[in-house]
């Protein structure tokens, strides 16, 4: 008897083949459409082909630049990282740090989480004038409005993951001689790390924004910076490698992050896995 | 082994009573079995012998002493879920309490220290039968084994009352006969004063050495929250012959099932 579709589950060849496919269409999509524009213009700047954009990497990548000497990708990739992960870094620690005494302590909630909820809706773009002018239009306004950006959602996420956890635990450490502070060291912190670091995972895809952003509003370096910069050209083929590079970085941090969460907090693997 | 007296308790929630007038005196080393409908209070009552609730009227003292205003090391508790650390292996689930109580800074032991401590948690975790699950974490444990190593967490500091919240009410009925012995060799060994809050009324006369049970005695709708519930039944079970016990079980089964 034929089994519903519902119960119908892709082995690993077929699931390594869907995958794949949706990439696969959207090269033959572009390939053809490219192909397409160049037949009717030669000098067509919208779909440059895979020759072009070959170039266009050898020249970014592996190459140096004549009028600043360095190897434009990796200045660029080195510059946004930099401020990206300092950002990251930042906004992780200030959160950790307030969003636990908002969790734990109701007198530290009762003065700190309304502001950091009403903090949270400034949407962050509309400070970067502020920012600039205040920190000027060097690394730090750049820092500061990823940190701005993320830190309060960071927050809230974990003063809320704080409060959804089972009342129990906290009594039993109690009822064990705990005083507050070991609670929050041994009982509240290493249960809550990886739920930050998941946080922090779904903050990546904000944090780029808000470092392109800020990049293509005001830097002389960086991958955003580049792409805004290309831009006046048409120099699609500078832009699309650099996109699929900002989009493989992403990937590659969102990856780690998820292997780093299972690597040091085995249990939480081990209690997925038995749910 | 602590003696617990509760005169005169009430336990008001905005205005609707729930417990009143509970009176109750608990001699030491005594098993107290805590029966009632749902929604009677027990729970609530139990939540105010841990200091979790306070009472709104009435005072509970602890051989001669009024509760601590929090939970204390004196009473130990396990609940019927969440009682142990998910973080925490089993080893470590039952070292927490000396490792709190021996470092205060930071909660936590290093070197020869953490060894001596872990090997002082080796008894008890035999006690309870989890010697090959030591560096197990809860998740990886059976119902069972998780209330036993929460029964063994709870009794690492030595408390002087231990307080059971359906401590049994999610396991399999074999597992649960398991259980009861292992409670009632520990309840020997340490002389404990233990109150155990329980639907299973087989259970509350197996275990207990005085069984309680709490219910309204007014219970029309529009009198719910004017009345609370109180001791309806305070019954000695130490003396009682197996026939005794089956007969007070009927009777009060026949009360309680009666709501």
């Amino acid at each position: 008897m034929a089994r519903r579709w519902i119960n119908r589950h892709p082995g690993r060849a077929e699931r390594l083949f869907l995958g794949l496919l949706p990439f696969l269409i959207l090269i033959l999509v572009y390939a053809t459409g490219s192909a397409m524009r160049l037949e009717v213009n030669p000098n067509d700047k919208l779909l440059p082909s895979f020759a072009s954009l070959g170039n266009a990497i050898a020249r970014v990548a592996f190459s140096t630049d004549p009028r600043t000497g360095v190897v434009l990708l990796w200045a660029d990739t080195a510059a946004s990282l930099e401020r990206l992960v300092l950002g990251l870094v930042i906004a992780t620690a200030l959160s950790l740090v307030i969003g636990v005494v908002n969790g734990v302590l109701p007198y530290v909630r009762a003065g700190l989480s309304p502001m950091v909820a009403i903090v949270s809706m400034i949407p962050p773009m509309a400070l970067l004038p502020v920012l600039f002018i205040v920190f000027g239009l060097d690394e730090l306004s750049k820092v500061v409005l990823i940190v701005i950006g993320i830190a309060p959602f960071l927050m809230r996420d974990l003063e809320a993951r704080i409060l959804e956890m089972p009342g129990e635990q906290l009594i039993k450490a109690q009822t064990l001689g705990a005083s507050s502070w070991q609670i929050v060291l041994r009982v509240v912190l290493p249960q809550m790390l990886p739920r930050l670091i998941d946080a922090v995972r779904l903050s990546l895809g904000p944090a780029w924004l808000f470092l392109i952003s800020a990049e293509a509003i005001a830097a002389d370096v960086g991958l955003g910076y580049r792409i805004f910069l290309v831009r006046r050209y048409l120099a699609m083929d500078v832009i699309l490698p650099y996109v699929v590079w900002i989009t493989l970085l992403a990937l590659i941090f969102d990856i780690a992050l998820k292997r780093f969460n299972a690597w040091v907090f085995p249990w939480m693997e081990a209690g997925r896995r038995s749910a | 082994m602590s003696h617990v007296s509760v005169s005169n308790v009430w336990k008001e929630y905005d205005g609707q009573i729930v417990l009143e007038r509970v009176n109750l005196e608990v001699k030491p080393h005594a098993f107290v079995s805590i029966v009632g409908p749902s929604g009677c209070g027990k729970s609530t009552f139990l939540r105010m012998l841990l200091s979790q609730e306070m009472p709104s009227r009435g005072s509970i003292l602890v051989d001669g002493a009024p509760l601590p205003p929090e939970p204390t090391e004196e009473r130990g508790v396990v609940f019927q879920r969440y009682s142990v650390f998910p973080h925490l292996t089993v080893l470590e689930n039952v070292a927490f309490g000396l490792e709190v109580q021996r470092s205060r800074l930071v909660g936590r032991l290093f070197g020869a220290r953490r060894r001596e401590v872990f090997e002082a948690c080796g008894e008890i975790i035999a006690a309870v039968g989890l010697d090959a699950a030591r560096d197990k974490y809860p998740s990886q444990l059976s119902g069972g084994m998780q209330q036993r190593l929460a029964i063994a967490q709870a009794l690492i500091r030595r408390p002087r009352i231990l307080l059971l919240d359906e401590p049994f009410g999610a396991l399999d009925p074999g597992i649960r006969a398991d259980m009861h012995d292992l409670m009632l060799t520990l309840f020997e060994e340490t002389g404990l004063t233990v109150f155990m809050v329980t639907h299973d009324l087989k259970e509350a006369f197996h275990l207990g050495t005085r069984l309680i049970a709490f219910d309204r005695y007014r219970r029309r709708p529009e009198e719910i929250g004017a009345y609370g519930a109180t001791i309806t039944f305070d019954l000695p079970l130490d003396r009682s012959s197996p026939r005794e016990k089956r007969e007070a079980m009927a009777e009060i089964g026949h009360a309680v099932a009666g709501n």
